[in-house]
C-alpha cells in the first residue's frame, strides 16, 4: 500500500470516528433535553463513577497542592514574598489544576469503566438485545452515565480545589512557617482574582468528553475480550487528548481576549 | 384463505468483508404460521433473523416487515417496528446487571405504560411457561446455560408480539424443557396473529410444529415450502441433511 492510500485511509477513519461520536452526542443530548432519563440508573452511576472516584481525586489534588506550595513557599519566604503563597496555590488549583487533574483522573477511572462495561455488553450481544427490543442504547446506557458525570465532575473538582489548598496550607505552615490564617487570607485573594465558574464550566465539558468517548468506544467494540481491552485503552487515551485540547480551547475563549 | 406475508426477504445478499454469507436469498414469512429455517452450522440462519429485525443491513436486496423496508428506515422508525417483533437470541443475551425477573420485565417496563402489578403478572406467566419462576431474583451469572436460554425465550414472548424470531430455542436444553418450549411456540401460534420464525437443528421439534420449512445451503435457500413437501423433497442435499447422513453431496 502506498503512502497516499494510507493517508487516505487514516483520514477517512478519522472522519468516520468523529462522525460516529457526533451522532452519539447528538442523540444523547436529544434524549437528555427531552428528559428521557432513567433516574435510578443515573443515581447509581453517579455513585459508581463519581463518588467512587472521590478518594483518588482527593489524593492526587492533595499532593499537587502540597507540591505547588512546597516549591513556592520556601523561596517566597526567603525573598520576603510569603504573603503570595496562598494566592499561588489557590490560583493554580482552582483555575487550572483542579479541573484538569480531576478530569484526567476521572477519565482514567470512569472512562475506562464505561468503555469496558459497554464493550463487554457488545461482545455478549446485550447491546444487540437492547436494540432488538426497540430500546436505544444511547438513552438506556449513555444518558445516565453522561448526566451522572456532568453532575459529579464539578462537585469532585470543588473537593479537589479545597483539598489542594488545605494541603498547600499545611506544607506552607510546616516548611515555611506561614500561619494558616495568613495563608488562607492570601488564598482568598487568589480565588477572588479568578473565576471559579470558568473552571467549573470546563469540568462540564470534560464530563461530557469522558462519558461520550467512553460510551462510544464501548459501543464500537468488536471481537471478544481483546476488543474490550482495546476499546478501554482507546477510551482513556482519546478522552485525555480531547480533555487537553478542550482545556486549551476553553482557556482561549475565557481568558484569551483579556491576555 | 389467501396467505398474508408478514415479513419478506427479497433478493438479499450479504457479505461480511470477503466472506459471502447470503447470495440472492428470497423468503416469505407467512402470517400466523411457524416457519422453520434449517441449515448447517454457519449457514446464516441467525443472520436471517437479524436481517428481519433490522439489526444488520443486507449488502444488496430488501427486507420488508409488513410493508416497510427495514433497510431504508430510520433507527427511530425501526425501533417502533422492533417493538412488535421479538428476537429470542441463540445465546440468550440477557443483561447481566439485571436479575432474571428484571430482564424478562425489561421490554414491558421500557416500552409500555403498564403498571408494575400488571407487568409482574405477565412476567410470572412467561416464566411459568419455561419453568423458571423460582429463579426470579437470580442474576444471569448465577444461572446455567439452559436456564439463561429459557429466560431469553421468556423475555421474547412476554410482550406478546405479532412476530417472534426464535434462534435455536431448544438447542442445549433437557428433553422436558424442549417439550415445554415447543408447546409454547405452538400455543402462541393459535393467537390471532402469532407468527414465528424458528431456526433449529432439532428435527423432531421442527416436524412437530413447523407449517413451513426453509433450508439454507451455501448462502441460498435451496428448499422452501410446507413442511411435509420439504421433507419429501427430491433434492439430494435436503435428503442428506434431513437424514443426517455423511455420504452425499454436502461437503463435510
Ligand atoms: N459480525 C460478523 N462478522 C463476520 N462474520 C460474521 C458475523 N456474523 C456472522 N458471520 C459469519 O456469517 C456466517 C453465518 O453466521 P450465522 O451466525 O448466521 O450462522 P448460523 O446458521 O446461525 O449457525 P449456527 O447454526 O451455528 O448458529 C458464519 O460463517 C459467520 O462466520
Ligand atoms: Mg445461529
Amino acid at each position: 500500500m502506498n503512502v497516499l492510500e494510507r493517508v487516505g485511509e487514516r483520514t477517512s477513519a478519522f472522519f468516520e470516528y468523529a462522525g460516529g461520536l457526533t451522532d452519539l452526542t447528538a442523540s444523547s443530548l436529544s434524549f437528555l433535553l427531552r428528559a428521557r432519563i432513567r433516574f435510578g440508573e443515573t443515581v447509581a452511576q453517579a455513585y459508581l463513577l463519581g463518588y467512587q472516584s472521590l478518594a483518588i481525586v482527593l489524593l492526587t489534588s492533595l499532593f499537587t497542592g502540597m507540591v505547588i506550595s512546597l516549591e513556592s513557599a520556601v523561596q517566597a519566604v526567603q525573598y520576603g514574598f510569603g504573603n503570595i503563597v496562598g494566592t499561588a496555590v489557590a490560583y493554580a488549583s482552582a483555575r487550572e489544576l483542579g479541573p484538569m487533574l480531576t478530569g484526567i483522573v476521572v477519565a482514567g477511572r470512569a472512562g475506562s469503566a464505561i468503555a469496558a462495561e459497554i464493550g463487554s455488553m457488545v461482545v455478549t450481544e446485550q447491546i444487540e438485545a437492547l436494540r432488538s427490543m426497540g430500546i436505544e442504547p444511547a438513552r438506556y446506557l449513555v444518558v445516565p452515565r453522561l448526566l451522572a458525570l456532568i453532575v459529579m465532575l464539578p462537585l469532585l473538582t470543588i473537593f479537589a480545589d479545597v483539598i489542594s489548598i488545605l494541603g498547600g496550607a499545611w506544607v506552607a505552615k510546616t516548611y515555611a512557617h506561614i500561619a494558616y490564617a495568613d495563608f488562607m487570607q492570601s488564598a482568598r485573594t487568589g480565588i477572588s482574582m479568578m473565576d471559579l465558574d470558568k473552571g467549573l464550566v470546563k469540568t462540564l465539558v470534560f464530563a461530557a468528553i469522558i462519558a461520550l468517548v467512553g460510551s462510544f468506544q464501548g459501543l464500537r467494540t468488536r471481537g471478544g475480550a481483546a476488543g474490550v481491552g482495546k476499546s478501554t485503552t482507546g477510551a482513556v487515551v482519546i478522552s485525555m487528548i480531547l480533555i487537553f485540547i478542550a482545556n486549551f480551547a476553553l482557556s482561549l475563549i475565557f481568558y484569551g481576549a483579556s491576555a | 384463505m389467501p396467505e398474508r406475508v408478514i415479513a419478506r426477504l427479497e433478493d438479499v445478499s450479504l457479505a461480511f468483508g470477503e466472506r459471502v454469507v447470503l447470495k440472492n436469498c428470497s423468503l416469505d414469512i407467512v402470517e400466523g404460521a411457524i416457519t422453520c429455517i434449517v441449515g448447517l452450522s454457519g449457514a446464516g440462519k441467525s443472520t436471517i433473523l437479524r436481517l428481519i429485525d433490522g439489526l444488520i443491513k443486507p449488502s444488496t436486496g430488501h427486507v420488508y416487515v409488513r410493508d416497510q423496508d427495514v433497510c431504508h428506515t430510520s433507527e427511530r422508525e425501526l425501533n417502533k417496528i422492533r417493538r412488535s417483533i421479538s428476537l429470542s437470541f441463540q445465546f440468550a443475551a440477557l443483561l447481566d446487571s439485571l436479575t432474571l425477573g428484571q430482564n424478562v420485565s425489561l421490554p414491558l417496563v421500557e416500552n409500555t405504560r403498564m403498571a408494575g402489578a400488571a407487568i409482574a403478572k405477565v412476567v410470572d406467566k412467561a416464566l411459568d411457561a419455561v419453568g423458571l419462576q423460582y429463579a426470579y431474583d437470580n442474576l444471569p451469572a448465577e444461572l446455567s446455560g439452559g436456564m439463561l436460554k429459557r429466560a431469553g425465550f421468556a423475555r421474547a414472548i412476554v410482550t406478546d408480539p405479532e412476530l417472534i424470531l426464535y434462534d435455536e430455542p431448544t438447542t442445549g436444553l433437557d428433553p422436558i424443557s424442549v417439550h415445554m418450549i415447543t408447546k409454547t411456540i405452538m400455543r402462541l401460534r393459535e393467537r390471532s396473529s402469532g407468527t414465528a420464525v424458528v431456526t433449529s437443528h432439532d428435527l423432531p421439534s421442527i416436524y412437530m410444529m413447523a407449517d413451513y420449512m426453509a433450508m439454507l445451503f451455501e448462502g441460498a435457500i435451496i428448499a422452501y415450502g410446507p413442511c411435509d413437501d420439504v421433507r419429501k423433497s427430491q433434492n439430494p442435499i435436503v435428503q442428506q441433511f434431513l437424514a443426517g447422513e455423511e455420504a452425499g453431496p454436502i461437503p463435510i
